[in-house]
């Protein structure tokens, strides 16, 4: 037998390891070296950030969890990075879920992002857990003039009455933006039918890669910025990563006594190249600040961004050995029915 | 035995002799640890501090419970005031417990066992669903058997509770759910309307039943009817008007510099850019009317419009590959991360372990 | 009776939510009847688990093929339904520790968050991880480029799978990003194919079925489409 007509009746699961070494190997790889490929944002990813940007701090942002489990691999570092850029600009998060197992969504990713990283932002006032109501785009539709028929009472069985930063909030007109992440349906679609498109709501989504391609005929009019699948994540996670670097960095300048702007730029600077940060506090433009307030920055700057928040930066590596190999298998194929078809012998 | 099984037999060995061997060296793997500690509440009678909010007759004192040792306990609370104690469990990075277990002074943390249990429970069935690519086998079906059941039970437990509890009990017997249930809830008077979901919900609940099963449809005209009412309405808006009007746009883009000036070379590109997507809907709209017959000119455009589906599909089937492997990343991570503690990107454990791992 | 009482049913309660929609007066019957629809899904969770009781009881009595499967879906079954409703392992809820029941189910450390934690997540999870598995396999034996509509559908495929990766970074990234050809790099490329090319054909898509859910929606409350009440009518 020839070594074509051998690959031609290979056994399937000779494709199945092949497929497992592709991503087990790079995830071994980057998991013991912590290296990751860069990531540059496409204007997808940098609408979705700018969307949450552009409002003031303290807006109201609904959060629709709408996904499981099984799409979580996709689809929890768009949460996460959510949360983060949200708690980091100050906004007030309204978590939802149209999914059942969503609600276990909302509590995982607050609890490792607003738990882990804002301990100081206080449930009830910054952000509140909604839970889950069954119905599909039934909910969307109900919230959308009146929000408390459906939410009567958080997942913790609190009154929404008696939360504070409920107060205001009678339907989905009341909030400032949206933003979904959807494993499928009920999901961004019918957030865009029954929210963005009457309402004219700010909406933001993060969704599969199955999904994705079919939200870019909404963008950008129903849909301001669209996360498809992990190099969507990826890409919004390195924006939102830059940006809190810079942020804080901002933070730490304006409280040694600079000026707002002059320590915005710098904060960009220094978050966009850590590696001058050292320099810069030893220079000129950094006499006024006292030496506590120096070493801050520095840290600030040169301190590794958390595991967490580079969850789909990590992915990436595996993304692109698993498709060189596709790609590899469908020419293979390719080749094999080709030349299968040129002996006399095709399928 | 033939040579398969015996294969199946090695790989099986194989595996549990370098999981064994993983589990003792550096500090071993698949370990959850816990932080326990008691949590007290102190029921406490706090005054009003706004005279305005107290209505007449109203006492001018509310009830509430605050944690023991709290400022609010010790002011206003008494020898005799009502406790209740209870262990609060909290998740601890293994980082945090060995540096505890080395201080001497573990305050409370421990090896969780259950959640120990059940981390080992996880890596078995990721690995018994995984054993279904060699061939199918009585772990797969266990396994599968194992997701049915759970995820039928998970699916009615959180609709009562989200949804049943709060939205229909607490709307038919308010004071009924807020004294058992949810005390948080705003106590109202009964909302009788809410007796027309129950009676469907029963109704529909009749399809169970091997005979009146003919009752339950008329719980289906009913989602059927209010699914057809929801959708007509926002599909001729969302996806319709919406994206027509997205669709007709003009052609010429004109596109600025920032001092105002006309971008030739960008205007051009974004101008062929518009006419290609509206030629491409177009197309696209042109094959999918089958009542004309595709011949001639209408056929040279439906041709066209076919050549923008495939690049259509095309892309859907690149972003369906992306998405499928992000989802085996996210396993095998699982089984390297949290089981085996071969990686450790989210530094839970000391790198040490895993680099010792390499000598 | 059997089948005029759901087709009244169904026609009122579509006009009520189309009135409601275009009359503010009516609003509020529209909000009622999607919260009861959101109840009665709720409940259609309740008849999921029934049904799933009746299939596995019956082939348990019966001793179909794999009935001994049945056995350990029922027994989890009722076991996470026993853990869930119970509210076992629950811990009080801080603000009313005083009421057993008030304490969250879903909370980290109960039975029923353990049974989510420890075997639906990793279950569910790793089925749909599989379908990578499956999808390499179907590319190798299935995807052939046959005729030109194949090849470019294949040739976006490649396009959008190097794209997406730092491997059509690398490959084109002699090209100068601000030149005249910058649109020939391979992520540009992919971009504008989502951009163009995808937007195009499914604007189309959602356009004609937008049209064809409008149609068979208007059909179903008239009562001149009552495939959903079975029977071939």
């Amino acid at each position: 037998m020839s070594f074509l007509q051998r690959l031609e009746n290979a056994d399937r699961r000779w494709v199945f390891l092949l497929m497992g070494l592709a991503v087990a190997v790079p995830i071994i790889y980057i998991g013991l070296t912590g290296k990751t490929l860069p990531e540059k944002a496409t204007p997808l990813a940098e609408s979705a950030f700018k969307v949450l940007d552009d409002l003031p701090s303290g807006s109201r942002i609904l959060l629709a969890w709408d996904f499981d489990p099984a799409s979580e691999g996709e689809l929890g570092p768009m949460a996460t990075s959510f949360i983060r850029q949200c708690s980091q600009k100050g906004h007030r998060m309204y978590f939802i879920a149209l999914w059942p197992v969503g609600a276990q969504m909302i509590r995982s990713t607050t609890t490792k992002v607003i738990g882990g990283y804002y301990p100081d932002l206080e449930y009830g006032r910054d952000w509140v857990d909604l839970g889950f109501k069954a119905g599909n785009e039934a909910v969307i539709k109900t919230i959308a003039t009146d929000f408390r028929q459906m939410f009567p009472a958080d997942a913790r069985g609190t009154s929404v009455a008696s939360i504070p930063m409920m107060e205001g909030i009678a339907s989905l007109a009341d909030f400032d933006a949206i933003v979904n992440v959807s494993a499928g349906y009920p999901g961004s679609k019918e957030w865009v039918l029954y929210a963005a498109t009457p309402l004219k709501k700010p909406l933001v989504v993060g969704c599969t890669g199955v999904q994705a391609p079919l939200m870019y005929p909404y963008v950008p009019v129903q849909v301001r910025g669209l996360l498809g699948a992990i190099k969507g994540a990826a890409e919004y996670e390195s924006v939102v990563n830059d940006w809190v670097r810079a942020d804080r960095i901002r933070l730490a300048l304006v409280e040694g006594g600079m000026s707002e702007t002059e320590a915005a730029t710098i904060a960009r600077e220094l978050a966009a190249d850590p590696k001058d940060a050292g320099a810069w506090t030893e220079s000129a433009a950094a006499a006024s600040l006292t030496p506590a307030s120096k070493a801050d920055i520095l840290a600030l700057a040169e301190d590794p961004t958390p595991g967490i928040f580079l969850e789909a930066q990590r992915r990436m590596g595996p993304q692109l050995v698993a498709h060189l190999l596709m790609i590899g298998l469908i020419v293979m194929g390719n080749v094999v029915f080709f030349a299968s078809r040129r002996r006399g012998g095709g399928r | 035995m033939n040579r398969q099984n015996l294969g199946i037999i090695a790989v099986f060995l194989i595996l549990g002799v370098l999981v064994a061997a993983r589990a003792f060296v550096g500090d071993g793997m698949g370990r959850v640890y816990t932080k326990r500690e008691t949590v007290t509440m102190v029921q406490v009678e706090r005054p009003v501090l706004d005279p305005t909010l107290v209505g007449e007759g109203e006492a001018d004192t509310t009830t509430e419970w605050v944690p023991e040792g709290s400022a609010d306990a010790r002011d206003f609370g008494t020898p005799s005031s009502a406790t209740v104690s209870w262990q609060a469990v909290s998740p601890v990075q293994p980082a945090d417990a060995f540096a505890a277990f080395e201080s001497g002074d573990p305050q409370g943390i421990g090896l969780d066992w259950p959640r120990t249990i059940g981390l080992w429970v996880g890596a078995f069935f990721t690995l018994a669903i995984f054993s279904f690519l060699y061939k199918d086998n009585p772990f797969y079906k266990v396994a599968e058997s194992v997701v049915v059941g759970v995820s039928a039970a998970y699916w009615m437990v959180v609709g009562f509770w989200d949804m049943i509890v709060p939205n229909l009990l607490g709307n038919l017997a308010p004071g009924f759910v807020q004294a058992t249930f949810l005390p948080g809830l705003d106590a109202t008077s009964p909302q009788w309307a809410y007796l027309i979901p129950a009676t469907f919900g029963v109704l529909l609940l009749t399809r169970l039943l091997p005979k009146g099963q003919w009752l339950s449809l008329w719980t289906l005209a009913f989602i059927v009817g209010t699914t057809a009412a929801l959708r007509m309405v926002a599909y001729i808006e969302g996806d319709f008007l919406s994206q027509v009007n997205a669709t007709v746009q003009p052609v010429y883009q004109v596109v600025t510099n920032a001092d105002g000036a006309v971008d030739g070379y960008a205007t051009f590109w974004a101008s062929v850019r518009q006419l290609t997507l509206l030629i491409g809907v177009l197309a696209c709209l042109t094959y999918f009317f089958f009542s004309v017959e595709h011949k001639g000119a209408v056929g040279g455009v439906a041709r066209l419009g076919i050549w923008f589906l495939m690049i259509t599909f095309g892309a859907a089937f690149g972003f369906t590959v992306m998405g499928r492997i992000a989802l085996l990343a996210a396993r095998f991570e699982f089984l390297f991360d949290d089981w085996l503690w071969l990686i450790d990107p989210t530094n839970q454990r000391v790198v040490a372990s895993a680099v010792g791992l390499l000598g | 009776m059997k089948r005029t009482v759901p087709l009244i049913i169904t026609a009122t309660v579509g006009v009520v939510l189309i009135v409601s929609n275009f009359i503010p007066d009516f609003r509020a019957w529209g909000e009622e009847a999607t919260t009861f629809f959101s109840i009665i899904a709720a409940i259609a969770f309740v008849l999921g688990g029934g049904s799933l009781l009746k299939v596995h009881l019956r082939k348990i009595s019966d001793r179909n093929a794999g009935w001994g499967y049945s056995i350990v879906v029922l027994g989890t079954f009722f076991a996470t339904l026993a853990v869930g409703l119970l509210k076992i392992g629950v811990t009080p809820n801080p603000a009313f520790p005083d009421m057993p029941w008030a304490g969250d189910v879903q909370a980290q450390g109960t039975a029923f968050w353990w049974a989510y934690e420890y075997t639906f997540k990793p279950l569910t999870s790793t089925m749909f991880a599989m379908l990578a598995f499956y999808i390499a396999s179907a590319a190798f034996r299935a995807f052939r480029a046959k005729n030109f509509e194949a090849m470019l559908l294949l040739g976006t495929a490649f396009i959008i799978l190097l794209g997406r990766t730092f491997a059509g970074y690398f490959l084109t990234s002699w090209i100068p990003i601000d030149g005249p050809f910058s649109g020939l790099r391979i992520e540009e490329l992919s971009v504008y194919i989502m951009q163009v090319f995808n937007t195009a054909g499914n604007r189309a898509i959602i356009i004609g079925i937008a049209l064809g859910i409008a149609s068979t929606s208007l059909k179903i409350l008239m009562g001149l489409d009552r495939s959903y009440l079975g029977g071939g009518n």
